[in-house]
This record gives C-alpha cells, sequence and structure tokens, in this order.
C-alpha cells in the first residue's frame, strides 16, 4: 500500500520537484556566468507557455512516440519510488529514452537525425555503468529491490566509493550537460541547432520538459541510495553532486562523441568494475 | 512413443514427395498442409505429453542403427565427391578423419552394444519440437512462395526447387530427430543430417561464393562431427555394454566420467552454434535464399548447437572447463554485439545479432546453474520467433526494393507500412523491455550474480546488451523516418507470406504476455526434475510487464488523434528553400539532396578489427577447457 501511495507521490509531486530543481539550475548557472537570470519558477512558465502554443509537427507519428516517451519515463520513477526492482526501472528507463530517440528519427530532418543518433551513443556509454550500479546496490544489500536498498542500514557509499563516482559520470551524460551534451542543448544557435529536439514544438516540447523533469528526480533518487542509511546526509549529497553537475557543466565545453563513449565505458569498466571486484572477493568473501 | 516417430517421419515423407514433385501448385499446396500438419502434431505433443515429466521409450538400438551407419556412409561418399569435384582437401580430410573413427566405432564397439532407451522426450524436447514444428514448418510455407520470386529475380541460378524442399523437411525432421533421441549415437547421426542439410542449402545458388561458404560451414561443422564422434568413442571404451551412450544416464553419471564427453560435444556445439573462432560459417551463411537464413538462425542448425550444451549443463556447471566454455560465449557475445554496429547489410547484422544471443546462450550454459538455464532456454524460445520474423522481414523488402541494406530503409514506413511495423515489432523484441530477449538478459543478470566468475559475466553483459541496444535502435529509426517522398510497394506481396509474417509478429507480442505459463508449465518442471531447484520471475515483475506490454498496445491509438489535428510543416532545413523531395540549392548553386546516414564506427567496430583479438581469444579458452578435460583422462 505505501508502494502505491510512493508511486502516485511521484507522479505528482516529481513535476514540481524537477522543474524547481531546473529554476535552481538556471539560477545557479547564470550566477557562476555573473548574469542575474530568470526567476527560480521560469521553467514552469515556460512550459505553461509551450502548451498555450499551436501544435506544429512534420509528421504525426512524432507525437505518439513523445507521448510514449512521457508515459515510460514516468513510470519508470513511479516503478522506483514504489521500491521495484532496480534492473526493471533501469530497463524502462532504456525504453523511455528509445522513444524520444524515436520520435526524433521519425521527422526526418538532418538535425533532429544527427540527435537521436548522438543520443544513443550517449545512452551506449551510461548503460554499462548503470547496470553495475545496479549490481553494486545488489552486492552490499543482498537485494535488488529499490524498496530493500532505501531500507538498508549499510552505508553502500563506503563500499561503493568507485560506482558513486562512475555514476556520477554517467549522470554528467544523463542530464546531457557539457562537456557530454552531445545530442542537443539548450541553445538553439549551434552546430546541431537543437539536435534531438529541433523538430518538437508546442506540447510536444513541453512534454519533453516534463519528463525531463520526472527523470531528474529518478536519478537523483538513485544518488539517495547510496546514502540510504542516513536520509539527511543523503539530501545534503544529492544537493553537493548536483551543484557539483552545474559546475560541471559551466566548466567544461562539449566534447566530441568519443569523448562521452570513452568516459562513460571507462568509468563502468575501470570505476565500477574494480570497485564491485574488491567489493566482491575482498569484502563479501565470496 | 507414436507422435515422435511420427514428427520424425512424416517430415521426411513429404520430403520424398516433395522430391519427385515439379508441379508448383501442388507444391504450395502439400507444404502448406505438411505445415500445418507438422505444427497441429507438435501442438498435440505439446498439450497431452507436457505434465508427464521426462519419458523414455524402449526402442531397438538394431536394425535402425545399421540403417543410419549406412546413411551415414553414404553421406561420407557423397561429400568426398564432392570435395574431390570442388576441389576442397581439407574437407576431404575432416570427412576421412570423420568417417575412421565412425568404422572403428561401428566395427570393434558398435556391435556389442543394446542401449534400450533410445527415444525420449522431457520438457526441454517438448519446446523445442515446439520451435521446430512451428516456426519451423512456418518458414518452409513462406519459402514457397519466395522462392518463386527469388527464382524470378535471379534467372542466372538453376531451378532446383524440388531439391530445396527436400533438403528443408529433411532438416525438420532431423532436428526432430536431434532433441528427442537419447541415444547419442542417434543424437549424432541427426547431427550430421543437419550439417548435410544446412550445407547443400547455403551452396544452394551455385555461385562461386556460395559454394565456398557452403564448404567452409562444412568444414567447421566437421571438426565438430569429429569431436562428437570422439566423445562416442570414448563413451563407449567407457562402458562397452553402450549404457553411457543413454544420454540421461551419462548426464547422471556426474563429473568424473561425463566431464571430457561433455567438453567434446559442446565443442561441436560450440561450431554448430557458431561461436568465435568458428562464426565465419554463420555469418557466410547468408548467402543462400533468406527462408534458409531464417531457418538456420531460428529453429534449426544453431539451436542444434545450443540445446545439446544446455543439456549437458549439469555436467559442466561448477567446473573450470564448463567456464571457459561459458566464457567463450561471453567473448563471443561482446564482441558480434560490437562487429553488429559497424554492419549496415540487414542479413549481417541479423547474422552477427544471432551469434551474439547465442554466445549469451552459451554463457548461461556453460556455468549452468538453474537460474542461468532458466535464462538460456528462454533466449533460444523468444530469439527463435523474433529473429525468423525479422529475417522473412528483410526477405520480403528485398524482393519488394531490391535492397538489403539498412542505409535504403530510408521511409520504410512510408513504402511498406505493414512491413515496417512488423519489422518494428521484431527489432523490439530483440532488445527493449517488455519483450522476450530483455526479460531472458534480465534472468541472466540475476542469474550470474551468484555464479563462480560471475561479476566478469555480468561486466560483459553490460556491455554488450549497451551496444545491441545501439543497433538495433539505430536500425528501427530507419524503418520509421517519414520521408516526405516514397509511394507504397506493399501491394504485390502474396497472401502466404503476409500470414507467416503475421503470425510470426503475434507471436512475438504473445510470447513476451505468456512467458510466466510456458516458464510455469515447462521450464520450471523441467529445471525441477534435472537441478531439484527452480528460477522464475517475482510475481509482482510480471504483473509490471505485462502493464507494460498493454501501455505499448494502447499508446499507437494516440496516433489517429494527432494525425488529425496537428499542423504540419516541413523539417527545418537550415532555412534554405527546399523541394518536396527534399533538394536544395548547395554552395555554388548545385543542387543536392538531404540524405540521412548512421554511424556504424567501422574504425571502432570493423569486423576485422575485433575478431583479430576474439578469435585468438576464444581458441584460448576452448584449449583450456579441452586441457582440462584431457587432464581429467589422465
Amino acid at each position: 500500500m505505501t508502494s502505491i501511495i510512493a508511486a502516485i507521490a511521484y507522479l505528482v509531486l516529481a513535476p514540481l520537484v524537477g522543474g524547481l530543481i531546473s529554476g535552481i539550475d538556471r539560477k545557479i548557472t547564470a550566477r557562476m556566468q555573473g548574469r542575474v537570470g530568470p526567476p527560480i519558477l521560469q521553467p514552469f512558465y515556460d512550459v505553461a507557455k509551450l502548451f498555450e502554443k499551436e501544435d506544429v509537427t512534420v509528421t504525426p507519428s512524432q507525437n505518439t512516440f513523445i507521448l510514449s516517451y512521457l508515459v515510460f519515463m514516468a513510470l519508470t520513477g513511479a516503478l522506483f519510488f514504489a521500491g521495484e526492482d532496480l534492473l526493471l526501472v533501469i530497463f524502462a528507463f532504456t525504453l523511455a529514452h528509445v522513444f524520444i530517440v524515436l520520435g526524433a528519427y521519425a521527422a526526418f530532418s538532418p538535425y533532429s537525425y544527427i540527435g537521436a543518433e548522438r543520443e544513443l551513443i550517449s545512452l551506449m556509454a551510461y548503460e554499462p555503468m548503470i547496470i553495475l550500479t545496479a549490481v553494486g546496490f545488489y552486492l552490499v544489500t543482498g537485494s535488488f529491490y529499490v524498496g530493500d536498498i532505501a531500507a538498508s542500514q549499510a552505508p553502500a557509499i563506503l563500499y561503493l566509493p568507485g560506482v558513486f563516482v562512475g555514476f556520477l559520470t554517467i549522470l554528467t551524460i544523463k542530464l546531457r550537460k557539457s562537456p557530454f551534451d552531445i545530442s542537443t542543448s539548450h541553445h538553439a544557435h549551434q552546430e546541431l541547432v537543437k539536435g534531438l529536439t529541433t523538430e518538437f514544438s508546442g506540447a510536444t516540447l513541453g512534454k519533453i520538459e516534463i519528463a525531463h523533469w520526472y527523470e531528474t528526480v529518478v536519478l537523483l533518487g538513485i544518488v539517495y541510495l547510496f546514502f540510504g542509511f542516513n536520509p539527511l546526509l543523503a539530501l545534503v549529497a544529492i544537493a553537493v553532486t548536483y551543484v557539483l553537475e552545474i559546475f560541471i557543466d559551466n566548466t567544461f565545453s562539449r566534447m566530441k562523441w568519443q569523448t562521452t563513449l570513452k568516459s562513460g565505458w571507462g568509468a563502468a569498466a575501470i570505476l565500477g568494475f574494480l570497485n564491485l571486484v574488491v567489493l566482491y572477493y575482498f569484502y563479501l568473501g565470496v | 512413443m507414436n507422435e515422435l516417430i511420427f514428427l520424425i517421419v512424416f517430415p521426411t515423407i513429404i520430403a520424398f514427395i516433395l522430391l519427385l514433385l515439379s508441379n508448383n501448385r501442388m507444391r504450395h499446396a502439400i507444404v502448406a498442409c505438411s505445415a500445418l500438419v507438422i505444427s497441429a502434431a507438435s501442438i498435440y505433443l505439446l498439450a497431452t505429453s507436457y505434465a508427464r515429466g521426462a519419458v523414455y521409450y524402449t526402442v531397438p538400438f538394431e536394425p535402425t542403427s545399421l540403417v543410419m551407419f549406412a546413411i551415414e556412409m553414404g553421406i561420407a561418399l557423397l561429400l568426398l565427391w564432392l570435395g574431390i569435384r570442388f576441389k576442397q582437401y581439407i574437407a576431404i580430410i575432416l570427412v576421412l578423419i570423420q568417417s575412421a573413427l565412425m568404422l572403428f566405432y561401428e566395427f570393434t564397439m558398435g556391435m556389442g552394444m543394446e542401449p534400450v532407451r533410445n527415444l525420449f522426450f522431457d520438457q526441454f524436447s517438448i519446446i523445442m519440437a515446439m520451435i521446430i514444428g512451428i516456426i519451423g514448418s512456418l518458414i518452409a510455407v513462406y519459402a514457397v512462395s519466395y522462392m518463386q520470386t527469388y527464382h524470378d529475380h535471379h534467372p542466372e541460378v538453376r531451378d532446383r526447387r524440388r531439391f530445396f524442399f527436400f533438403v528443408t523437411f529433411i532438416f525438420l525432421a532431423a532436428m526432430f530427430g536431434l532433441v528427442f533421441s537419447n541415444n547419442l549415437v542417434w543424437v549424432f547421426f541427426f547431427w550430421e543430417i543437419t550439417t548435410l542439410a544446412s550445407f547443400l542449402l547455403i551452396g544452394y545458388a551455385e555461385s562461386e561464393e556460395a559454394t565456398k561458404n557452403a564448404f567452409l560451414a562444412l568444414k567447421m561443422n566437421l571438426l565438430g562431427g569429429i569431436a562428437f564422434a570422439a566423445a562416442i568413442i570414448y563413451l563407449a571404451s567407457a562402458d562397452p555394454a553402450g549404457g553411457l551412450l543413454e544420454l540421461d544416464a551419462l548426464i547422471a553419471s556426474g563429473q568424473a566420467v561425463a566431464l571430457v564427453p561433455a567438453v567434446l560435444i559442446s565443442f561441436a556445439g560450440l561450431t554448430k552454434a557458431a561461436q568465435m573462432p568458428f562464426s565465419g560459417w554463420l555469418v557466410g551463411a547468408m548467402v543462400a535464399p533468406t527462408p534458409v537464413s531464417a531457418l538456420l538462425h531460428s529453429s534449426t542448425m544453431v539451436k542444434a548447437g545450443v540445446y545439446i550444451i544446455v543439456r549437458f549443463a549439469p555436467v559442466l556447471a561448477g567446473s573450470l572447463a564448463g567456464a571457459s566454455i561459458g566464457f567463450v560465449g561471453a567473448v563471443t557475445f561482446l564482441v558480434a554485439s560490437g562487429i553488429a554496429i559497424s554492419q549496415s547489410n540487414a542479413k549481417k547484422v541479423l547474422a552477427y545479432s544471432t551469434i551474439a544471443n547465442l554466445g549469451l546462450i552459451v554463457a548461461c550454459a556453460g556455468v549452468g546453474t538453474y537460474k542461468l538455464i532458466w535464462a538460456a532456454i528462454f533466449l533460444i524460445i523468444f530469439h527463435a520467433i523474433a529473429k525468423s520474423l525479422l529475417f522473412l522481414c528483410v526477405g520480403t523488402v528485398e524482393h519488394r526494393t531490391g535492397s538489403r541494406d539498412i542505409e535504403d530503409m530510408d521511409g520504410l514506413i512510408v513504402r511498406m507500412p505493414r512491413l515496417a511495423v512488423m519489422m518494428f515489432v521484431g527489432i523490439a523484441g530483440m532488445f527493449l523491455a517488455p519483450f522476450g530477449m530483455l526479460i531472458s538478459k534480465w534472468a541472466a543478470i540475476e542469474g550470474f550474480i551468484d555464479a563462480p566468475f560471475g561479476l566478469l559475466f555480468i561486466t560483459i553483459l553490460a556491455f554488450g546488451s549497451a551496444m545491441t541496444v545501439f543497433f538495433w535502435a539505430k536500425w528501427m529509426g530507419k524503418i520509421i523516418a517519414v520521408t516526405p517522398y516514397g509511394e507504397n510497394v506493399e501491394g504485390t506481396v502474396s497472401r502466404e507470406k503476409w500470414a507467416v509474417l503475421s503470425i510470426l509478429t503475434a507471436l512475438t507480442v504473445l510470447a513476451a504476455l505468456f512467458f510466466p505459463l510456458i516458464s510455469s508449465g515447462l521450464v520450471e518442471p523441467y529445471l525441477l526434475g534435472v537441478f531439484g531447484e527452480t528460477a522464475r520471475l517475482a510475481q509482482d515483475n510480471v504483473i509490471i510487464m505485462v502493464l507494460m506490454i498493454s501501455l505499448l498496445l494502447i499508446l499507437p491509438l494516440s496516433f489517429p488523434f494527432y494525425a488529425k489535428e496537428e499542423k504540419r510543416m516541413p523539417a527545418y532545413m537550415g532555412g534554405r528553400p527546399v523541394t518536396a523531395d527534399l533538394r536544395f540549392a548547395g554552395s555554388a548553386g548545385i543542387e543536392r539532396t538531404m540524405t540521412t546516414r548512421n554511424y556504424y564506427f567501422t574504425e571502432y567496430f570493423g569486423e576485422g578489427k575485433l575478431l583479430r583479438y576474439a578469435n585468438p581469444i576464444c581458441i584460448l579458452l576452448i584449449l583450456l577447457a579441452g586441457a582440462i578435460a584431457a587432464g581429467a583422462v589422465l
């Protein structure tokens, strides 16, 4: 029962939290760049305005793909907060991502096509590390269930420091922050135009924004799991993590896709794998 | 017992009828009817026998074995003749070695042997029989219509359709024989028939390339055959009464006795399942007409290879030899998934994806815990359905558009909408939640986690899956891109083809919906029988999967709603004036057309580049397994 309430709470509150985080993100980014920045609530105004706009598309199937993207992103988070199997959450997450990529392909536009291809590279880059993260939680807590992992008193972060740093790397890829913002960007005046999202507008673009808010909350939820033994510490960790992401975003410029792939896979193969090997053979005594 | 014999004998009879029959309409009718009969018989077997567990039948060993021996020698002579004709000397040597082994066995050991329980079935055999009976015969039905178009398009190929369908049905009969035989000598006989059948089908076009690739397949599989024959001789000398030649007795006899033959037969399985370094033959096999590829990849041939390794999993489990065989599979999975990224030929992508998935099955079977065998059996089932669908889709596209290159599949959704949707479902079935292959991969992760070397296997699996997502999703993107040009060319696809494709599409979805039933009805009882323990997916996860499938079925309903309301605009082309078919004035006034191309990364994932590392690694692993087995003998 509590798990259903948690899932519903996520579905209702996550867009608010995610939007707020996005607003804070923009504010801090602006301050780092010596600007005043928009009000914290600006993302909500933006999305509200998007929903007011006339719906214009290249091809209608795009909208079906984006609706599926939003639905499955929300489902992913609902499963996560309901305490379900973390691997299933990851698979649903991948499914949601494939939908936005397909939406971009459907338009048959040069810019969204290249964005879609590059988004797939990011997907390929972060996938191994996210699976190893789940495996790490299993080794520490003995369960793949998010509910059990969150309730565990084992200090996961102490067992999984390498996995945590690896996860931060792919978090940057996942949030499409520089230097890994290879598939799309916030500003539509670069070589990609807007890449992945070039051909979306109006309510459909609004749905992509909301899905991104849902996504941010799930990803920060995974950060929470590393510190689940102490909820207060966990919240601090989430805040520090996110500020760090913003800092990275503003320090680096976009790099080639090779960097994304090498970083994601390197994180998994070196940080993730070695951490798990040490854990597996030395601590758990298998 | 009669249904088992029927499933072996009936396709054989049909094969001979088809060999004699040159009338095309009659062929259509006979293939369709016998496909129906074979599917019905395998479903009958399922319905009447699934609850009976493992059942063994006493069938006299002689004179059947003598007939089989005579046929084997006949085949050897045929292969020798073909080898001399095409100057394939290595093949000749391999045939001679294998025949010498079998002659030695037959005259020094075979005479005194009386294995009794020669035929059997259990839940795993039933699953295999369903795959062979339903998917195999569907492919045969499709092939009738396909081969007609094939010969229209390829006037240079001699029309040997009688021979083609003869071999196809012999192939099916041999597969049934293989999964129902409890006597290893018989398994070996059917094993060799499948080798011969695939050799003949790959060489169907009689071009230089086809002949070369057919002989490549032959040579690699003969190598496996020699190992198989060696295993038989080993067992016959270990127990002159022939009791160990019974599969169930052998597997129950424990590692001390069974490890050596298990490694030898698993080696044969590796060659047949096209694991590295033997992957070349399956890639080369794509020169054959597409239904042959569909057959080889989904319901026959390669599945025989993994079938036998999964059978021997209880022996391999926990041994270092088993782990090395498992690593051959894991490396193959990883590297083949990578190579698939670099291929734009659709049949080649499918071939490497098959090799990869077989690798995963071998990895599961080599490690051999009950959880991993659960995953392996489901990989066999789901892969058979989705892969046959995809091959037949590619074959249809090739006949309509003249290309099997993924780069030419732009806007397939516009040109062949129904077919594109089916292909889309097939691809989704290969890698996306909540479809079959993903369920199995998930089970594999959960299985490897408490198995020896589990962490290494999981890491390989994680990287391999990531690459899998990449190459499938970019193909999906190609076919669903809605081009503003292109007209519908679907009209001329025959009714038979549509029927087969629709059934396979439906099966892809239904298998994902009803896999809990397959699990509780067949796979779990099998595992309980063999391991005394069983795996299953947790109840709430099953519910979530069903929920996800329902969502996937509902969401497309939003499409008509969007199609009605939206205002349409052309795609953004940098603000240049563009014609309807996406031509624009480039620099210096030259007219250009907007085209899109996928990433292939040949410089990182090229075939030669990756095989250069993977083949030696796999050879070393196989040698390691062999050395451990040899150490056990000495």
